[in-house]
């Protein structure tokens, strides 16, 4: 088990595409890290140099303290699980598990061994004598795993490992991997263009966009202090409400002035922070689980205002409600029992506390 | 028990017996039947140009040399008693087993060293390595002929440039056979280099990328991931390539036209030189006929291992 570290990473294609644009990453022993963002942000890039599947166009990986830059995959002594398991079609599960130690001249009792506790641990005792191709699709990728763990490596890497399976079964693979991570404790590297998924399963997210890192952090601080529009509107889902408003200094407290003549008081915490943009276009930023119906409670810095709601979507546990501001789309999420119709007018109370602002033209959370 | 019998006897045939009317209709309108009705010509043609002549040869090989006369299995006793024939039958499984060898080893190689060259390259390459198939046989092997001619020879005028001493290349039993397989061999490689190319190429990426993190080498990975993935394809060429080099005609008759002494001889020219040159149209069909228990073995051995790995899902 080891650290990995990441320092000016750059990956250049053929045809001067510039996938990873010098990315500087620690991380530490045991540690579970997911890389996450949009399709084509260069995540699966960044794994496969870790990997040593891809040339290293600039900069530095090291794995425990070693720079593996020049050093063939098979001698980084890690594992990965691929997107579509890449199973040997014509060795059994067993074979395919063991085809890492058999190269490396393990004792064949050794071997057995290894398997036998990574089936137990991946409840795939049963399977060892089949071929890939009598599985299912998460069996396939248990097998996946488990050829992964029977190495005992310095780190694991993930490529995306659940997106080939149905939604119900992602959901149960999710916590297998976490349980194993948390039985076997290798560092691991994680790529996933699924929040959620990144947000269950990290110690820490890493929010690639554009071949950079926007942000790193535990999942908790990402969603509560995120420190880029991008972060901000990637991580939580319904995405973060973006409202267009100017920021008002009137007799000592600041004011937001929203489309539609909607004005929202800034909490007085906030105010030495937001002071010295006074006056600026602003983006005012909220999730939609902090825009909700008017609750009997005591918590300051609560703001009502009322609108129209144009569609309503009923989730079950919470209903999804949609109104525009001059051209901006802004959801709410609302108690189910509250009675919402399209067109009757709404109040709805904002949460301050948790509100955001974000300049319009850096796209940094003030 | 008995009611329960009788009950379910009298009801089977009551629930699926169709209604008489209209029975022609409905096994028209059924897929199978309109299958056979559209693979019908092909049977014909199968039929017309397989599976009779195969039946007028058995028919052919039992008669006597005037073809007058029904004599048995006579021709084939009397061909088994033939020293020359004996010769026939080693010098076909020679020919046939050592070029399908080398064919498939060097088509292997050549399949290697394209698929490891850029996709640029690669084409243009490919369109080379592909001439000596697509010329007809008959024709290139006047240009191998020409090559190996005993006073104009190529080859020997080579050698003798190094201050070998020359080669009887046609005329020396040993190098005339050395001759028609090396033929045949640059003839067919081509073949198999396309193939493998194309199985090569089928083969995903992410296996050899899972074999290297696995910690295999390149050999190991052509051992243990590129070989076991062909070995379908590789079967099948080899078949496919042992049937057609066994039937061999052209290039021997055009290089050696089974001489010196008959030594280079294979089913295919011996029945010509049997049955049309001196005119024994039985023997001839008889030996020819001795192709088909020898291959039918192959065959057997060989698609017995492929749809064994194709139930396995390779
Ligand atoms: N072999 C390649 N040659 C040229 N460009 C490539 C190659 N592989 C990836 N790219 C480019 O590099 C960028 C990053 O690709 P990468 O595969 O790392 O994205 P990703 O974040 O994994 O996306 P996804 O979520 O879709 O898998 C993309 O713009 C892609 O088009
Ligand atoms: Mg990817």
């Amino acid at each position: 088990m080891a650290q990995v570290s990441l320092r000016r990473l750059v990956k250049k294609y053929e045809g001067d595409v510039q996938a990873v644009k010098g990315i500087d990453l620690e991380i530490a022993d045991h540690e579970f890290v997911v890389l996450v963002g949009p399709s084509g942000c260069g995540k699966s890039t960044t794994l496969r140099m870790i990997a040593g599947l891809e040339d290293i166009t600039d900069g530095e990986i090291a794995i425990g303290g070693v720079v593996v830059n020049d050093i063939p995959p098979r001698d980084r002594d890690i594992a990965m699980v691929f997107q579509n398991y890449a199973l040997y079609p014509h060795m059994t599960v067993f074979e395919n598990m063991a085809f890492g130690l058999t190269l490396r001249r393990f004792p064949k009792d050794e071997i057995r061994r290894r398997v036998d506790n990574a089936a137990r641990i991946l409840d795939i005792g049963e399977l060892l004598d089949r071929k890939p191709k009598a599985l299912s699709g998460g069996q396939r990728q248990r097998v996946a795993m488990g050829r992964a763990i029977v190495r005992d490596p310095k780190v694991f890497l993930f490529d995306e490992p659940l997106s080939n399976l149905d939604a119900k079964l992602r959901v149960q693979m999710r916590t297998e991997i976490k349980k194993v991570h948390q039985t076997v404790k290798t560092t691991t590297v994680y790529v996933t263009h699924d929040q959620v998924e990144a947000m269950t399963l990290a110690d820490r997210v890493v929010v690639m966009n554009n071949g950079i890192i926007e942000q790193v952090g535990p999942p908790q601080e990402l969603y509560h202090n995120p420190t880029t529009k991008f972060v901000a509107g990637f991580i939580g889902s319904p995405a973060m409400n973006f409202i267009p408003a100017r920021l008002e200094n009137g007799a000592g407290a600041l004011r937001l002035h929203l489309p539609e003549g909607i004005v929202l008081p800034v909490p007085p915490e906030r105010t030495k922070r937001y002071a010295p943009h006074a006056g600026q276009e602003v983006l005012f930023g909220l999730r939609p689980e902090h825009l909700t119906e008017e609750k009997p409670t005591d918590k300051a810095n609560i703001a009502t205002f009322q609108v129209r709601p144009e569609v309503i979507e009923p989730m079950g546990m919470e209903t999804l409600v949609h109104f525009w501001l001059q051209g901006t789309e802004v959801s709410a999420r609302l108690d189910p029992a509250v009675p919402a119709e399209v067109g009757r007018p709404l109040t709805l109370a904002a949460d301050m506390n948790r509100m955001h602002l974000i300049d319009p033209r850096t796209e940094r959370v003030l | 028990m008995a009611d329960g019998n009788t009950i379910t006897a009298r009801g089977i045939p009551a629930a699926i017996a169709p209604p008489r009317a209209g029975t022609l209709q409905r096994l028209a309108r059924r897929r199978s039947t309109l299958a056979f009705l559209m693979t019908l010509p092909l049977l014909a043609v199968i039929g017309g140009l397989v599976v009779y002549p195969f039946f007028y040869a058995i028919e052919l090989s039992m008669l006597n040399k005037r073809m007058t006369r029904f004599v048995g299995l006579d021709n084939y006793v009397f061909l088994l008693g033939r020293e020359t024939f004996q010769l026939v039958i080693f010098q076909s499984v020679l020919f046939a087993v050592s070029a399908v060898i080398a064919k498939a080893l060097i088509g292997f190689v050549l399949a290697h060293v394209l698929h490891t060259l850029p996709a640029r390259g690669q084409r243009k390459w490919r369109g080379m390595l592909l001439v000596p198939w697509v010329i007809p046989p008959a024709i290139s092997t006047l240009a191998w002929w020409w090559l190996f001619d005993p006073s104009y020879s190529a080859f020997n005028w080579l050698l003798a440039g190094i201050g070998a001493a020359p080669v009887p290349w046609l005329g020396d039993p040993g190098w005339a056979r050395f001759a028609v397989i090396l033929v045949n061999t640059w003839y067919g490689a081509p073949f198999f280099m396309i193939m493998y190319l194309a199985a090569l190429k089928s083969v995903p990426d992410q296996l050899y990328e899972a074999a290297a993190i696995d910690g295999a080498s390149a050999w190991q990975k052509l051992r243990y991931v590129t070989l076991p993935m062909m070995r379908n394809i590789i079967s099948i060429t080899v078949l496919f390539s042992l049937i057609v080099t066994f039937a061999n005609f052209d290039i021997v008759r055009v290089l050696t036209n089974g001489g010196p002494q008959d030594r280079t001889h294979l089913f295919g020219t011996y029945a010509f030189q049997v049955g049309i040159q001196s005119g024994d149209i039985p023997l001839g069909a008889a030996v020819s006929l001795f192709m088909f228990p020898l291959l039918a073995i192959f065959a057997i051995f060989i698609l017995r291992g492929v749809s064994r790995r194709t139930k396995e899902g390779l």
